[in-house]
Formats: structure tokens, C-alpha cells, sequence
């Protein structure tokens, strides 16, 4: 699916598919402000397309550091019981995780 | 000593280490004077969101008990400490300002929060912020609203407001505060601190919450510029636990500040940027902060450096390449709070499959702020529109970067105010992100370019603090500290005492 609309513009249906992709249980309500807000956003961010950049290359980060490996020594993990402690199920001491497939699949 | 109470709460670290290490004061009575402080005030200022209470005061006794024993202690043994919210700390409640994390003991600690308490400091407790310290002024929080100890109806600056409020309002004597756009130094303006952002990767970034990796950085808010700067020497240096952490030691900062509070910059050339509230760019900047700039870059003049104007023309876009650049390393990082692994779970009643209860989850943990990047994110990043956004963001920061460069071919470092506007009334903002992202228009430059930058007070405006903001090129964070120090020691003896003892109703240390 694509978005409807010219390139600083963002839709209610659009924010409801974005919402969808970022895993967002979103609420009609919320649709309604963000619509408005990330259009108003987006429109001050579009900004960026002013810049002559034709010959620049991007710049991720500000270290320029790449492969940074560490020594290949076996160093202890978190113990088991304070990482399930800190999952909100656990069982059979292992983390209890909803059903992976939908019905209707 | 009845009268040290108040005077402990409003030392700043330099008298308090004194104090300790000559026996004068034991840690339990500093930490005991600030626990009742927090009890006695934090209702009305909102800065923690956990206080450690007997844990602090069994760290202090420690601390107490090897000064007793004879046992060689370094100078910050027994000294209090906050940390903002999103620095983990083994089995202290860590939340980022975020209902997702609520309840959460973190099985580890961060790098920074390991190096503090190996130094002796008591942890005094957590405080507030924006929710994944998106925001400025801390009105994001999931929790609760921090006010400024200047005015109570003002915002304390964000993300780390609960930071700035804390040392601000005398209920820490200094905090630790994380910046990605601006959040040590928006909040140190505003409330009359002095804060600084390292160098990009010369502070560990191991154990932070992740908001927007290539950004995050951590550093002190503190009282005075020695304070920040001996501060930053705890925290900083290399970390194998942090594959982005400079394997080149920073060292040198106290002394820098030493030499600056001396008062000589003769050979020191300063630029002030005039996309910063210069010429012709002083929309949105209020009178008083201009004034305040000004004055605060003659004062650095008379002590006999250099001053120059500098054009940086990309930083115009600063904003827009940050607002594109933050929420897409958002989405994508907090994608990790799934309700699977750690954290809040919601929906998980046998109805909803997985991605159901994600979607739910994440709907009922994330407010309306983190909501609002992560969906801007996830734009920005989809595909058919990353060339035109995230892709031209990116080549923006390489042009702010070139800016940088040249400027820094002329000049030792760059000054600008540190934020356009004192500290706004609370709700002024809450609805119109436009506006509450212009507080960063002068700290964003900096943070795309990974370079230090310090805010330092520069006086009132209004009655309120304003800031000056000193900015160097990568790994020279010492040229912030001494220009900073310079600063303060001209100021605080022209006024006879330091700005932060005109706050109303505080005691002078």
C-alpha cells in the first residue's frame, strides 16, 4: 500500500497504516489529532529538500568506526531466574509468549 | 552544626568533597540532609520519580564506616548523586518516563552509574524526564509534571528536567542528564546550571535507554563548571561495552576548568554563529537572551579573546535533519518493547495472538509523544520515501558537519545562547510540537555533529536563567570547560555571589 496524497502531506489513512506497521493499537481519536500534528511535522521537516546535496554523502554517525570487535572471550550471562523475573510471564522457567498464529491464518 | 543542614543541601560538590574528606561532615549527614530535603520539597517540584531513601543512607553509612576504618577513599566518596530515569541501575526502578517500563528492576547497570558508585557517590534516586527523553520540557513524562524551582508554573527544560530541577532545587547536588538534541543543555539553561554534552562516544552509552543511537550521549548538570567538569572525568572514558565508545581518553577537564576560572583567553578565538540568533536570525529568540548572549561575549572579550562573527548557513536545517534523523532511530529502537521479553504486557488473555497483543501493548505503554516519532519514524524510513527524508536528513548532517569543520579552521570554539527562550509556562507547548521542538534550534547543530557543547549560565532575563552555550570541535570538550569556567568566575565576582543565589527563597552556600 502505498500513501495517498502529494509528499508533505499525511492522512488519517495514512497514520492508520503507519500506526499498523509500528505495531500501534491506535485509537480513533488519536487518528484525528496525529493526522494534524504529523502533517504539521512533516511539513516543517520537509524542509531538508532544500539543501543542494547533490554530491554529499550521508553522514550516519559521528564516530567513524567501523567492525569494532571485541576479544573473543566467554564472559557470564544474565542468570536465568532475574531475566524471567523481569519478563511479565514466565513458565516451565521459560518466557510464556501469546500465540504466535492468528485463527484466521 | 545545626546550620549545615541548608548549607549541605546547597553546597556544590567541591565544598561538599572538602567537608567530607576533612571529617568536618559524614556522608550519612549530607545524604540524611537531602533525603529530608526531597521529603520536605519534592511535592512541590516533582523531580524524582524513585528516591532511594534507606539504600542511600546504607551506602553513605559504608562510605562512612572505611573513612572510619583508615581506608583510602577518592574525593567524591559520601557525595550525593541523581541519575535521570533512563540510566539502569541494577535492581532500582528504572523507567525512561515511560509506563511500558513501570515496575522494572533492571537486572544490570549502566556503565556510567558502575563508574559513579565506584567513586564513592550515594545514589540518591531517579528523576523525572520526557518518555524516552523526547521532549523539552518534561511535560512528556508518563508519570508526573516537574516545575522549574524558578517559578513553579515554568517548565524545568527537557528532557532532563527531573535533573535540573533536583540540583537546581537543592535536592542533589549535582545529576547525571542524557542529551540527543539538546536535553542537559536546555534544562541546565533554564533552571541556571551549568551542563555539558560530550564529545559523541567519549561517554558510554552502555546501560542508557536508547532513544536515537547515533546521538544519545550522557553528562553532568551540576552547580559550577569544576563540579560538571569533574563529573564528566568520573563517567567518561573508553568502554568495550559500547562498540560507538572513542578508545582516546578525555582527560584534563578539571584542570581546564582550573585555568579558565583563572580569567586569561588571551590567544582564545572565539566565534559567535550568526545563524544562532545573530543578524537577520533572531526570529523566535527573545530579546533578553540576546542581551544576555551579547553581554556574556564581552565579558569573554575582556578577559582577551579573540571574537569573530562565523556563518555556519546549514545549521538552518539542523532542525528539520534532526526531526527526521531522532524518530527514524526511534521507531526502529523501540521496537525492542514488544510485551514479550521485559516490561508491560497487555491484551495477553488467550483472544489475541502476538502482534495483537504488541499493538496493544505498545498502544497502552507509549504516550502520545512517542507515539507521534515512532510514526514520523516508520515514514520516514518506508520505502518510496527514505531518499527524500531520512536519506537528504543525512546528507543535511554532513553539510552541518562541513560548517563545523570550517568554522573550526578559524576559530577554537563557537558561542551561541544555549535556547531562544526562557523557560516557558507549563501546557504553553503541550499541543504544538512545532513549537516545543524550537527549543532546540541552538543544541541541535552540535548533536548531529557529534561535538561537545557546554551551556553555562549568563545571567537573568525576566528573572528567569539564561543560557550560553560554548561548543568545540570532537574530543577538545576541555575548550567548553575552559571558556565556561572564564565565564563564571567573571560573572560570579562582578555580582558578588553566583547566579543560582538569586534563585527566590535560596539560601547562599
Amino acid at each position: 500500500m502505498g500513501f495517498p496524497g502529494s509528499m508533505s502531506s499525511i492522512s488519517r489513512e495514512d497514520v492508520a497504516h503507519l500506526a499498523r506497521l509500528a505495531r500501534l493499537a491506535v485509537t480513533d481519536d488519536e487518528l484525528d489529532r496525529f493526522a494534524g500534528q504529523l502533517d504539521q511535522v512533516l511539513g516543517a521537516v520537509a524542509r531538508v529538500g532544500e539543501a543542494a546535496v547533490a554530491d554529499v554523502p550521508p553522514m550516519s554517525h559521528a564516530v567513524p568506526l567501523t567492525n569494532v570487535l571485541r576479544a573473543d572471550v566467554v564472559t557470564p550471562s544474565l542468570p536465568r531466574d532475574v531475566v524471567l523475573a523481569g519478563a511479565p510471564a514466565a513458565e516451565d522457567d521459560r518466557i510464556r509468549v501469546p500465540r504466535i498464529l492468528g485463527d484466521a491464518e | 552544626m545545626t546550620s549545615t543542614r541548608t548549607d549541605l543541601t546547597s553546597a556544590d560538590v567541591a565544598e561538599l568533597s572538602r567537608l567530607l574528606s576533612t571529617g568536618e561532615v559524614s556522608a550519612v549527614e549530607v545524604t540524611r540532609a537531602h533525603l529530608d530535603r526531597i521529603a520536605a520539597q519534592d511535592g512541590r517540584l516533582g523531580a524524582y520519580l524513585h528516591v532511594e531513601d534507606d539504600a542511600a543512607i546504607a551506602a553513605a553509612t559504608a562510605v562512612d564506616e572505611a573513612r572510619a576504618a583508615g581506608d583510602e577513599l577518592g574525593p567524591l566518596a559520601g557525595v550525593p548523586v541523581a541519575l535521570k530515569d533512563l540510566v539502569v541501575t541494577e535492581g532500582v526502578p528504572t523507567t525512561s518516563g515511560s509506563k511500558i517500563l513501570e515496575g522494572w528492576l533492571p537486572p544490570y547497570s549502566a556503565t556510567i552509574a558502575t563508574r559513579l558508585a565506584e567513586a564513592g557517590t550515594v545514589l540518591l534516586g531517579k528523576t523525572n524526564m520526557d518518555e524516552f527523553a523526547m521532549g523539552s520540557s518534561t511535560e512528556n513524562s508518563a508519570y508526573q509534571v516537574t516545575r522549574n524551582p524558578w517559578d513553579t508554573d515554568r517548565i524545568p527544560g527537557g528532557s532532563s528536567g527531573g535533573s535540573s530541577a533536583a540540583v537546581a532545587g537543592d535536592l542533589a547536588p549535582w545529576s547525571i542528564g542524557t542529551d540527543t538534541g539538546g536535553s542537559i543543555r536546555q534544562p541546565a539553561a533554564v533552571t541556571g546550571l551549568v551542563g555539558h554534552k560530550p564529545t559523541y562516544g567519549s561517554v558510554s552509552r552502555y546501560g542508557l535507554i536508547a532513544f536515537s543511537s547515533s546521538l544519545d550521549q550522557a553528562g553532568p548538570m551540576a552547580r559550577t563548571v569544576l563540579d560538571a567538569a569533574v563529573m564528566h572525568e568520573v563517567i567518561g572514558g573508553h568502554d568495550p561495552r559500547d562498540s560507538t565508545s572513542i578508545d582516546s581518553p578525555l582527560a584534563g577537564l578539571a584542570d581546564a576548568a582550573r585555568s579558565g576560572a583563572a580569567g586569561d583567553l588571551r590567544g582564545v578565538r572565539i566565534g559567535v554563529v550568526r545563524e544562532l540568533g545573530g543578524e537577520g536570525h533572531t526570529e523566535g529568540y527573545e530579546p533578553g537572551v540576546l542581551a544576555r548572549t551579547r553581554e556574556a561575549i564581552e565579558v569573554l572579550a575582556g578577559l582577551g579573546a579573540e571574537v569573530t562573527e562565523v556563518s555556519c548557513p546549514s545549521f538552518d536545517l539542523a532542525l528539520p535533519a534532526y526531526y527526521l534523523i531522532a524518530p527514524s532511530e526511534a521507531s526502529s529502537n523501540l521496537a525492542r518493547y514488544e510485551g514479550v521479553r521485559f516490561g508491560l504486557r497487555v491484551g495477553d488473555d488467550g483472544s489475541h495472538d502476538l502482534d495483537e497483543v504488541m499493538a496493544l501493548t505498545r498502544e497502552a505503554g507509549f504516550g502520545p509523544e512517542v507515539k507521534r516519532r515512532i510514526i514520523l519514524g516508520t515514514y520516514a524510513l518506508s520505502s518510496g520515501y527514505y531518499e527524500a527524508y531520512y536519506g537528504q536528513a543525512q546528507k543535511v548532517r554532513t553539510l552541518i558537519t562541513r560548517d563545523f569543520t570550517s568554522a573550526f579552521a578559524d576559530v577554537d570554539v563557537l558561542v551561541s545562547p544555549t535556547t531562544p527562550t526562557v523557560a516557558f509556562p507549563i501546557g504553553a507547548r503541550v499541543e504544538d510540537p512545532i513549537a516545543m521542538y524550537a527549543a532546540d534550534l541552538c543544541t541541535l547543530p552540535a548533536s548531529l555533529a557529534g561535538l561537545p557543547a557546554i551551556s553555562v549560565p549568563s545571567g537573568l532575563s525576566d528573572g528567569l536563567p539564561v543560557g550560553l552555550q560554548v561548543m568545540a570541535p570532537a574530543l577538545a570538550d576541555d575548550r567548553c570547560y575552559r571558556v565556561a569556567a572564564a565565564l563564571e568566575a567573571a560573572q560570579d565576582a562582578a555580582r558578588g555571589h553566583r547566579l543560582l543565589d538569586e534563585l527566590p527563597g535560596r539560601a547562599a552556600a
